[in-house]
């Protein structure tokens, strides 16, 4: 392991992973972190627990902010272990000379995103930093939710179960890049940044039996998919042109040199389920976003690998993303 | 406007197109008698070859040979440590294009520098260079500039406009790098230590990209000096299945030609402003150390020397090192840039040497032989 923290160590990938490891595991271990899942199941199963630190640039982006991004992310984790979002912390690291006025757009848009996910912040805590200590402002949520569903795991997936996403893949991703300074494009894509307790809320009322369940975040679907495979010890076989992306992400990958399974969401989730499962939890998510689809199944061809199939008959593994993420040079 | 890029790319990835030329390929290589080795120069065509699993589309007798076409990976490590204490000086600001910040020196990667406080930035387009350097009056920015005959014109623009905007903080480290030489190199290798007769290319799968500036012509000697066939291709997979066609109809009908497969960009003489700008700013250099490879004559640019003053190779020239870097003795990224070996093959591949932690050039970059081959892996 490099002797100093590199940005590649924050990618979601696999210098991610080693550091997480190497470091932190290794001296917290106990057996809830070694689940190693969005959100600690606490309480005999029936509380979800998490946290997470927002740091983006820029902080405004076309469909989001860094507070809706803030509350998305922590209920999401929570909802992603089927619990309903109940308390959240809020923590703020600001920048001497923040706008206040931004300050508050910021929180207006963190209450909003509460009311969706009927959860409050109950506690807090302000920091304000020396001008070029950190890059304008960062902010923590912790989240409690009760669990509604029980069982959901990485590591329940077996052969012949089918994986699905709940919309088109990378938007977030491919918003961030085309928002940044030095790259004038002229887009009209959204983060797909959005609180997914209501659509996991659909999938329990509908009785769909959830095996796995992971919001594609950092390392995008990529990661979920290649984490999957290890914890279950099975292969994942995705067909690549059933994978919903939209043709402006499309565009911004070709020109950037990405993958849209590698790009970041912030509102789209990879859902295993029983076969039988399959159209009925589909049917659900597509009353949310019709690009919803089922990507693939689970087998046994090459354990703890994730393989992508083309049209034209050839396969490929499809890794976890390593580095940071850089545009190709030619 | 939204983005519309989808007819640059939709129809170079139609599954039925790429099979009927899979099939075409197939019927033609049944006709010829021995094994064909096909170089791609270039480190794109190798990632769209791997990322696609074309070789899996291939007969037994049609081989992909990787070549050393990425400029990332043939940046030996004094070039890398030149980088490196140029970032660590106090007032610089060191900017370059993606990959290269993860290119190991002997004292670290860039991204190591700028883990340890120094101001590294990548751009996506050097002309954003002039906004670092306005906005940062305080501070010499210096652009290291890396690349083939597709990112020099950028770099040459950019010269002009820090001249003709009389900039006074932007600076040059340039390391830019030309195809022909090395693919002679490759062939016919002025080096005794390395039997580059033994080579196994029998023709070359030329990067479209170079040729949009340099025009196909610059393939000329390769069909009539060399005897390899030589077709100038495009990088989705459509093209390189349509440009082995090319070549293996070639080697069927006996002929050994420079041809153009990716017609809809790529002229004869290519981009004649672009080259003039080229040739307005820069000069070959007699040797150009290539990782891997090692020095290869005229294969290199630098500054013309009435730029002298841009240059920040003659501006540092006092804390910039000169020692000569062996390449890591277990790694035998020379042999694959070569065409002599392939990733698998190294005893350190995917063990010692992975992209999280590369020994090896073909490593670094994904664009590099050894990164396509440990990401995409061969199922076959």
């Amino acid at each position: 392991m490099n002797k100093t923290i590199t940005i590649a160590h924050g990618n979601g990938g696999e210098e991610n992973n080693e550091l997480i490891s190497k470091i932190f595991y290794k001296h917290f271990a106990n057996d809830t972190l070694s689940k190693s899942e969005d959100a600690a199941v606490i309480e005999e199963g029936k509380l979800a627990f998490t946290t997470d630190s927002y740091t983006v640039s820029p902080l405004f982006f076309p469909g989001g902010d860094i507070g809706k991004l803030a509350v998305c992310g922590t209920c999401n984790d929570l909802a992603m272990m089927g619990a309903k979002p109940k308390y959240l912390t809020c923590s703020v690291i600001i920048e001497e000379g923040f706008s206040t006025r931004e300050l508050e757009k910021i929180v207006r848009s963190m209450k909003q995103e509460l009311d969706i996910n009927g959860a409050m912040v109950v506690s807090g805590d302000t920091k304000v930093v020396p001008r070029g200590s950190i890059d304008k402002l960062f902010i923590n949520t912790t989240g409690i939710g009760v669990i509604e569903q029980k069982g959901i795991t990485a590591s329940g997936l077996t052969e012949g179960m089918s994986i699905l996403v709940s919309r088109d893949v990378g938007t977030h991703g491919a918003t961030i890049f085309a928002a940044r300074e030095g790259i004038a494009l002229d887009s009209s894509i959204q983060t797909d940044c959005a609180s997914l307790y209501p659509q996991i809320k659909a999938l329990i009322d509908a009785e769909i039996c959830i095996i796995a369940l992971r919001d594609a975040t950092r390392g995008g679907v990529a990661a979920v998919l290649n984490e999957w495979a290890k914890s279950s010890k099975v292969c994942i076989e995705v067909e690549e042109d059933k994978i919903p992306v939209q043709e402006e992400v499309k565009g911004i990958c070709e020109l950037l040199g990405f993958e849209a399974v590698n790009l970041a969401n912030e509102g789209t989730f990879v859902l295993a389920v029983a076969k039988e499962d399959e159209s009925r939890a589909l049917e659900v998510l597509q009353k949310t976003h019709e690009t919803s689809a089922c990507i693939g199944t689970v087998t046994l061809l090459h354990k703890e690998k994730v393989i992508i199939n083309t049209s034209w008959g050839t396969k490929r593994f499809l890794d976890l993303p390593t580095g940071e993420l850089l545009p190709r040079i030619c | 406007m939204p983005l519309e890029l989808k007819n640059l790319y939709d129809n170079f990835r139609d599954g039925e197109t790429i099979k009927a030329y899979a099939k075409m390929i197939a019927e033609d290589a049944a006709k010829l008698d021995r094994t064909i080795n096909i170089m791609e120069v270039c480190g794109g065509h190798t990632h769209t070859i791997m990322k696609f699993g074309l070789p899996q589309l291939m007969p037994k007798n049609i081989n992909f040979i990787h070549g050393p076409g990425c400029p990332v990976c043939i940046m030996p490590k004094e070039r890398v440590d030149h980088a490196y204490v140029l970032a660590m000086q106090e007032d610089v600001i060191l900017v370059t294009l993606g990959d290269m910040i993860k290119v190991p020196g002997s004292n670290g990667s860039l991204q190591d520098a700028r883990s340890k406080g120094a101001d590294v930035r990548f751009v996506y387009s050097p002309m954003e260079c002039l906004k670092i350097a306005e906005e940062n009056p305080d501070k010499k920015v210096i652009f290291f500039a890396i690349g083939f005959e597709t990112t020099t014109p950028m770099t040459a623009v950019l010269i002009d406009q820090t001249i003709k905007q009389n900039v006074p903080n932007l600076f040059f480290h340039i390391n830019h790098v030309t195809v022909p030489e090395v693919m002679q190199e490759l062939i016919d290798s002025r080096d005794e230590h390395v039997d580059s007769y033994n080579n196994k290319i029998d023709a070359f799968l030329g990067p479209s990209h170079v040729s949009v500036i340099s025009g196909s012509r610059i393939y000329e000697p390769f069909p009539v000096d060399y005897k390899r066939p030589v077709v100038v291709s495009g990088f989705e997979p459509v093209d390189v299945m349509q440009g082995i066609s090319m070549i293996v109809k070639q080697f069927v009908e006996n002929r050994c030609e420079l041809e153009i497969q990716y017609t809809r960009v790529v002229t004869e003489e290519g981009n004649l402003n672009a080259q003039a700008l080229i040739e307005k700013y820069f000069e070959k250099v007699d040797l150009f150390k290539w990782r891997g490879l090692g020095n290869v004559p005229r294969s290199g640019l630098k500054l013309r020397d009435e730029y002298a003053h841009l240059d920040a190779e003659v501006i540092y020239k006092d804390v910039l090192p000169i020692a000569e870097i062996e390449d890591h003795k277990l790694c035998i990224c020379g042999d694959i840039l070569r065409g002599m070996a392939k990733p698998p093959e190294c005893t350190i591949f995917g063990t010692a040497c992975k992209p999280t932690s590369p020994l090896g050039s073909c490593m670094v970059s994904s664009e590099g032989a050894c990164a396509a081959y440990y990401k995409y892996g061969n199922l076959l």
